[in-house]
């Protein structure tokens, strides 16, 4: 398949990462030569040098073969009107666009239907609703949804007094007395996917798939306090600002916006009657002495620079808060940060991608293609969602006579609209979906590439 | 430096070598020349036996491999393999010293042309089908042939993209499609198909089949190893006409047959490059023909025409095949097939030489320079096919141009200890380093090679791969740097 990815910046590499290492024929489109010269040292693709929404460098790009076009550039216009040519060009291509200001957004479908757009992505809403749902749903890092919703994978640190500090995986069932499984171990960086023997340290990550019910009631029983927030302190007003503060407000939670910059602040107060913006440096440490934080609080640190968001989670745990969010623009030293306890991190970067290779994925549907991909473990594993259909191979055999993939593991079934966490005894039915973890070294496009 | 993976490349290098050896083999074998299929048997076995040491020493190649590595890469692979490819001849005893073999291996990968053998016809049929074929190989670039073979490491890495742009000629190396291994096939598909298409057309003329093809193999490599002592003279005429099409064809950019293949003919066109190349060839023709005319060389015009059509097509897309021995033509006449000796054929063709595209940017460089002086503050961008040229681009290619013009003069110097000479000497280095053959006096088309002494081989060589692999893949490996692990 053919996908032209215009604008080569951080969403357009991490898409082309993806995409490369899934055996897509990738065209890149930048008025950078720079980037486009890293790219192409990098990764197997065509590179095209010019303004993408221009129809010469679309024609030249190969537009009239693609499949998909990707428009990432930073400008939402030229995202629109790279789509736009391009759907004039080929009346068979997908297009997906970004488009990010908040202004836009209310125009967002009219926009899809009369411009022949199939997508639009919007990486801060989407941070913003990643962050909401993490605010809601206190106690993990992250929840990533499958199966519309019906089953979860989410992340759990394991601290020095949990109870599952320096238990083997066995005995997890016992302690939390309820039914998960834990897909893959994030140990200084590295993803290991564990067996029964495997003796959980402190520091560690866990990722444990259990359908929703039974997650809260892990939460309960393994004791992490589940404080309602009360209070959500955002600091940094960028772009994403609003849509949590709209989203949180509905929730009937008590927002508070921290920026710098005044004008910034007349603007958002505008637009958030409800929210209180406060004209202040984030990084001077005094504010959040004088905010008297609390463990009903939840702090938000979402400034364009990852240092200082760093910094002000860092802080802020010092004081007692227990719920935190770092919007981390670049996740690539995730070895570096597991040694700090940031509490939940969310990049932007990777949401927006994710969504992308999803779309991709889905559209390439052949028999025994996922249907849904969501990259865990700071990207380091891969949970992927595929219907089992006739043609896949061993259907009915319990799962302890299936050989697998080395780091390959069948996180949950669903039969019958209900969500199984497997053991040994399981067995899938065509008809089933399931949802397989595995490395993202290895992309696992179909079903039948997962057993030996 | 990535000495593993490199080390990983140079066996695979090995295996295709050794599997292109074979037809030789074989023909030697069927011909009852036993001596030099055991030649080839014991070279091929040596071939294997090195390779398998390679692959086992280099099992674990990390991944991460840079534009140096690709340079380094790229010009290690064609010397082990002319070391290689000398072997049969040597072990045949059909040429007995090591040097002049691997001369005349170096010749055949670098499309040169140049031969040290006062009797061609004394070769055994299978080793003059192994310097053919190494023109065949060299042509294209045996890492390109490699590239669409085999996927070296993961599928994502784009560091073959260093290997296509130290192997292949120009001064802007692109891909064609997005996939390199594509691109690589493509780029061997449209070459199989025209030295078909050739073998085909010499096969019409009555040529022998094995002569038919050394020829088009010599012709397709742009190379210019014949079969006969009189290299294509005592062809037909039908033949010879054959051969001045096919070698211009070759000497065109490959992806303007990718984009005739795509019915893209306007942008075919309106390739610059493509303007000049023809345009020279039949301004070169035009003169030579009308200097052999008034001066009545040969008895009609259709004659004086084909031949000076022919020397001007195999000496400006650098193959240097000869039907007459241009060395007697008059001055003009030499003066302008010197000069398209340096010329050469296009970028991403299988030619050699300074090449079209490379000159164009220097003549059009040159045009915004004086331009400079007379109005100082325009800003000027440099166009090539109504697209602006990237300033890196122009460096490098001012910087090739230095090199280039060192080297030829440092080869010259150190040839002419031999006591050839000053013609001879100055086209021997200029023939060699732009992939030609033949030269002018001394090594005119009726001569070669022989007379000159080790030292000077060694030069002519080092100049012939310099000039096949535009100088820079060979020239870092003499930097300290190249060989520093990291």
């Amino acid at each position: 398949m053919n996908i032209i990815i215009a604008g080569y910046g951080k969403v357009g590499s991490a898409l082309t990462r993806q995409l490369s290492a899934e055996g897509y024929d990738l065209t890149i489109i930048d008025s950078n030569r720079k980037k486009l010269e890293s790219g192409q040292e990098l990764y197997d693709v065509l590179v095209v040098h010019g303004n993408c929404a221009t129809m010469s460098v679309l024609e030249e790009a190969g537009v009239k073969n693609a499949d998909i076009l990707i428009a990432a550039t930073s400008a939402d216009e030229i995202n629109l009107l790279c789509c736009l040519t391009a759907h004039k060009l080929n009346k068979n291509i997908h297009t997906i666009a970004r488009i990010r200001n908040p202004e836009y957004s209310e125009q967002i479908v009219l926009m899809r239907d009369s411009l022949g757009l199939s997508l639009l992505v919007n990486p801060e809403k989407q941070a913003a609703q990643e962050m909401e749902r993490l605010i809601r749903y206190p106690g993990f890092m992250k929840r990533e949804k499958f199966a519309h919703g019906r089953v979860e994978i989410a992340e759990l640190r394991v601290t020095a007094d949990s109870p599952l500090c320096d238990i083997p995986l066995m005995q997890m069932g016992s302690v939390t007395k309820c039914h998960s499984l834990v897909c893959t171990v994030l140990r200084n960086g590295n993803a290991i996917a564990p067996n029964g023997h495997f003796i959980l340290k402190e520091g560690d990550r866990l990722f444990v798939t259990a359908t929703t019910n039974e997650l809260a009631l892990l939460l309960k029983n393994l004791g992490i306090v589940t404080h309602r927030v009360k209070r959500v302190i955002i600091c940094g007003g960028g772009k994403s600002a609003p849509y949590l503060a709209q989203m949180l407000e509905k929730g009937n939670i008590k927002v508070q916006i921290v920026e710098r910059d005044q004008k910034k602040c007349l603007e958002l107060a505008e637009l958030l009657p409800f929210a209180d913006i406060v004209n202040a440096d984030a990084s001077d440490l005094s504010l959040w002495e004088s905010e008297r934080l609390s463990s009903d609080d939840a702090i938000v640190a979402m400034t364009g620079l990852d240092e200082l968001n760093m910094m002000i989670t860092l802080y802020v745990k010092s004081c007692g808060v227990h719920q935190t969010i770092t919007k981390l623009s670049r996740t690539e030293s995730s070895a570096l940060l597991d040694k700090l306890d940031l509490g939940s991190v969310i990049c932007p970067k990777d949401l927006c991608s994710n969504t992308i290779v999803g779309y991709v994925r889905g559209m390439k549907n052949q028999t025994g293609a996922s249907i849904a991909v969501h990259r865990i473990a700071d990207g380091k594993s891969e949970a992927t969602e595929f219907h089992v259909t006739k043609d896949t191979l061993y259907c009915g055999v319990p799962l302890k006579d299936l050989k697998l993939k080395k780091n390959v593991l069948i996180a949950s079934i669903l039969h019958l609209s209900q969500c199984v966490i497997p053991n040994g005894e399981s067995c899938f039915y065509p008809g089933d979906t399931v949802i397989v973890v595995s490395d993202s070294d290895r992309a696992i496009s179909r079903l039948n590439d997962i057993f030996e | 430096m990535n000495f593993r993976m490199i080390g990983r490349i140079i066996s695979f290098i090995l295996i295709v070598e050794a599997i292109f050896m074979l037809p030789g083999m074989v023909l030697c074998a069927v011909g009852g020349q036993m001596q030099s299929a055991l030649a080839f048997l014991i070279t091929i076995g040596i071939i294997f036996a090195t390779s398998s040491a390679l692959w086992l020493l280099c099992r674990k190649a990390q991944k991460g491999f840079y534009s140096r590595d690709g340079l380094v890469c790229v010009g290690l692979c064609w010397i082990i393999m002319s070391l290689f490819g000398a072997l049969p001849f040597t072990i045949s005893h059909e040429i007995p010293r090591y040097i002049d073999a691997v001369f005349e291996i170096a010749s055949g990968f670098s499309t040169t042309g140049a031969s040290i053998l006062n009797d061609v016809e004394a070769l055994s049929k299978g080793m003059l089908l192994w310097r053919s074929t190494s023109h065949w190989l060299g042509g294209m670039g045996v890492l390109v042939f490699l590239l669409a073979l085999v996927p070296i490491s993961g599928r994502s890495d784009g560091f073959t993209m260093h290997l296509l742009r130290a192997e292949s000629p120009g001064p802007d190396v692109g891909k064609l499609v997005p996939r390199m291994k594509q691109t690589a096939i493509i780029l061997y598909g449209l070459y199989i198909l025209l030295t078909v298409l050739d073998f085909i057309f010499l096969v019409i003329g009555k040529m022998p089949v094995f002569d038919a093809v050394c020829i088009a193999i010599g012709t397709a490599g742009t190379g210019g190893f014949g079969v006969l002592n009189t290299s294509i003279a005592s062809y037909s005429p039908y033949i010879q006409t054959v051969c001045t099409v096919f070698m211009l064809l070759f000497g065109v950019n490959f992806s303007c047959y990718y984009l005739l293949l795509c019915g893209k003919i306007k942008n075919v066109l309106k390739d610059e490059e493509l303007h000049w190349y023809l345009g020279i060839a039949v301004f070169a023709i035009a003169v030579i023909t009308l200097s052999l005319s008034l001066k009545h060389f040969y008895p009609t015009f259709g004659e004086t025409l084909r031949h000076s059509a022919f020397q001007v097509g195999s000496l400006l897309s650098s193959t240097g095949f000869a039907t007459t021995d241009f060395d007697l033509w008059p001055a003009i006449a030499k003066a302008i097939l010197f000069s398209l000796m340096f010329i050469g054929a296009s970028a991403g063709s299988t030619g050699g030489g300074f090449k079209i595209g490379r000159m164009l940017l220097v003549l059009k460089m040159m045009r915004r320079n004086v331009r400079q002086v007379l109005y100082p503050q325009k800003i000027q961008v440099v166009r090539v096919n109504g697209r602006v040229v990237d300033e890196a681009v122009l460096r490098n290619t001012n910087a090739y141009l230095c090199t280039y013009v060192m080297i030829i003069l440092v080869s010259f110097l150190i040839v002419s200890i031999d006591g050839f000479s000053t013609t001879t000497n100055i086209t021997a280095v200029v023939s060699c380093f732009n992939n030609m053959g033949p030269g002018l006096e001394g090594i005119g088309p009726s001569l070669n090679y022989s007379g000159y002494g080790t030292i000077s081989k060694i030069v002519l060589i080092f100049d012939m791969l310099a000039g096949r692999l535009e100088i820079f893949p060979i020239l870092v490996l003499f930097s300290r740097s190249a060989w520093k692990r990291r």
